[in-house]
């Protein structure tokens, strides 16, 4: 198998029985793995509901780390319309000229400096610093402050051998309250200030709301970016005909980010609580379980997907569920789609191969299912 | 060249006018207000969400199955939705009128 493989684990349960079954701290999970019941899941918020306990939702259960409610993620409509109302406006300014100048600059740096290299960890030199660095951008704040958020590694979310680190979630916690306290004091043109101002139906939202957007700002987009541009370095050091072609066909480069973003699927599956009695595939689910909507099967369903398992760089319909789907699609979307654009642009005009010198993959644990999610580390030479 | 009209969430009329590439584009390249094309025009993000005009339903076609199973859980979906970035442009879409959903 090429390193830069990702398999499909789920293909024989998603084709014979539609779902598999995972236990999580004694909370299990009935994961649907069909892009259709997927959907249907995703989009039936009264059935199966965001809005349950904090960290419930989330897959492995961060129930006993967390009390605050990540927002707009952990709220049901109408009432997660309304947060998301004054949320998109922001988080669809990666749209803009300015900012993708910005976006731009800081990749070129990044690929400049890996290129004088021999040898690059992409993992922590590079994709953890690029995710930062950009995240700067979509927050508003100095460039700066991405040192320290680089400071605390990849694993801030996750440590080592364990999927749950309680002491470690803390550094985050108590970092955004400070810096909300900060923007209280001295208001800028930050997320942080401009949702202190914002009000939600007549009312100005709470600092705990804040730390709920804030929180999901910092996680929803850490892991997630830092897989889909390790694993497409991994991708294009195998591949350096889809380099080639990028860089002749600069045209086919969104198509491209769309197949990657299908094939990776850089968030595994996302949960949901079920609110009745009811039934998924046939099979009965019982109030107050949960199931999860597989985006990584979902993405290699063969009744969707022509070739499901390959990297077809220009396809051209590619309704993929890597960014979730209905209500609650990924808030991110347009940065991490400009992250990757502009990567891709960069790394097309700039490298003219890549060698993967040493790797250790990511595989994670789904009990019936062992999926590869990205890499631990990855060692390259970019020429 | 094709002259295609969007009529806005806000009721106004935009016409605009190309010869390549797809509706979706054309909009966006237009600015018109509620197309966003976020996935760029594969059919993955429904953001480019519009209702055909009835009496230019047979300009447009059909969307095909892929693009139906997208709208078919869209609260705002109707017999007339299309995905705008499956629509290329023609001459054939010359004299359209669509709605951007909301
Ligand atoms: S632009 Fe994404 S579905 Fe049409």
């Amino acid at each position: 198998m090429k390193k830069s493989e990702f398999p499909d684990p789920f293909e024989q349960a998603r084709v014979e029985k539609g779902y598999g079954e995972m236990n999580d701290q004694d909370d299990p999970v009935t994961m649907l793995l069909r892009l259709k019941d997927v959907r249907k899941t995703a989009h039936n918020w009264k059935t199966f509901q965001s809005g349950a306990t904090p960290g419930r939702i989330v897959v492995p259960s961060e129930v006993n780390i967390r009390d605050t409610r990540q927002i707009p993620f952990e709220v049901d409509p109408p009432m997660h319309g309304d947060y998301r109302k004054i949320l998109e406006p922001w988080f669809k300014r990666p749209l803009e000229a300015e900012y993708q100048a910005q976006l731009k600059q800081q990749i070129n740096e990044i690929v400049d400096e890996m290129l004088k290299l021999d040898s690059v960890e992409v993992v922590e030199e590079f994709s953890l610093r690029l995710q930062s660095r950009a995240l700067t951008l979509l927050l508003n704040i100095p460039y700066e402050e991405a040192e320290v958020w680089i400071g605390w590694g990849t694993h801030v979310f996750r440590s080592e051998g364990v999927a749950l680190d309680g002491d470690k979630a803390n550094i985050l916690y108590d970092y955004i309250d400070k810096q909300i306290d900060r923007a209280i004091e001295k208001p800028g043109d930050d997320l942080y200030s401009v949702l202190l101002a914002s009000e939600v139906n007549g009312k100005k939202l709470t600092k705990e709301e804040v730390k709920g957007v804030m929180i999901l700002t910092f996680a929803g987009g850490r892991d997630t970016v830092i897989n889909a541009v390790t694993n497409s370095i991994a991708y294009f050091a195998e591949h350096p005909e889809s380099l080639a072609r990028l860089k002749a066909e600069p045209e086919i480069t969104g198509k491209a980010v769309e197949e990657l973003i299908r094939y990776f699927a850089p968030l595994t599956h996302m949960g949901r609580v079920v609110t009745e009695d009811t039934q998924v595939c046939e099979h009965a689910k019982k109030a107050d379980s949960r199931v999860s909507l597989c985006w990584a099967s979902a993405n290699r369903d063969a009744g969707v997907f022509d070739k499901p398992n390959e990297v077809v760089l220009d396809r051209k319909i590619n309704p993929h569920v890597s960014f979730g789907f209905s209500h609650h699609n990924c808030l991110g979307a347009t940065h991490a789609r400009q992250i990757m654009n502009i990567l891709l642009k960069t790394l097309a005009e700039k490298v003219s191969s890549i060698d993967i010198l040493e790797c250790e993959e990511n595989i994670e644990d789904l009990d019936q299912f062992q999926r590869k999610v990205g890499y631990d580390s990855l060692n390259v030479k970019f020429n | 060249m094709a002259k295609i009209t969007f009529i806005t969430t806000n009721d106004e009329n935009i016409t605009v006018e190309g010869d390549s590439g797809s509706v979706m584009e054309l909009a966006v390249q237009n600015n018109i207000a509620g197309i966003d094309g976020d996935c760029g025009g594969v059919c993955s993000c429904a953001t480019c969400h519009v209702h055909v005009d009835p009496e230019f339903v047979s300009q447009t076609g059909e969307a095909s199955e892929i693009e139906k199973d997208m709208l078919e859980l869209d609260d705002n979906a109707n017999e007339f939705s299309r995905l705008c970035c499956q629509l290329d442009v023609s001459d054939e879409l010359d004299g359209v009128i669509l709605r951007v959903a909301q």
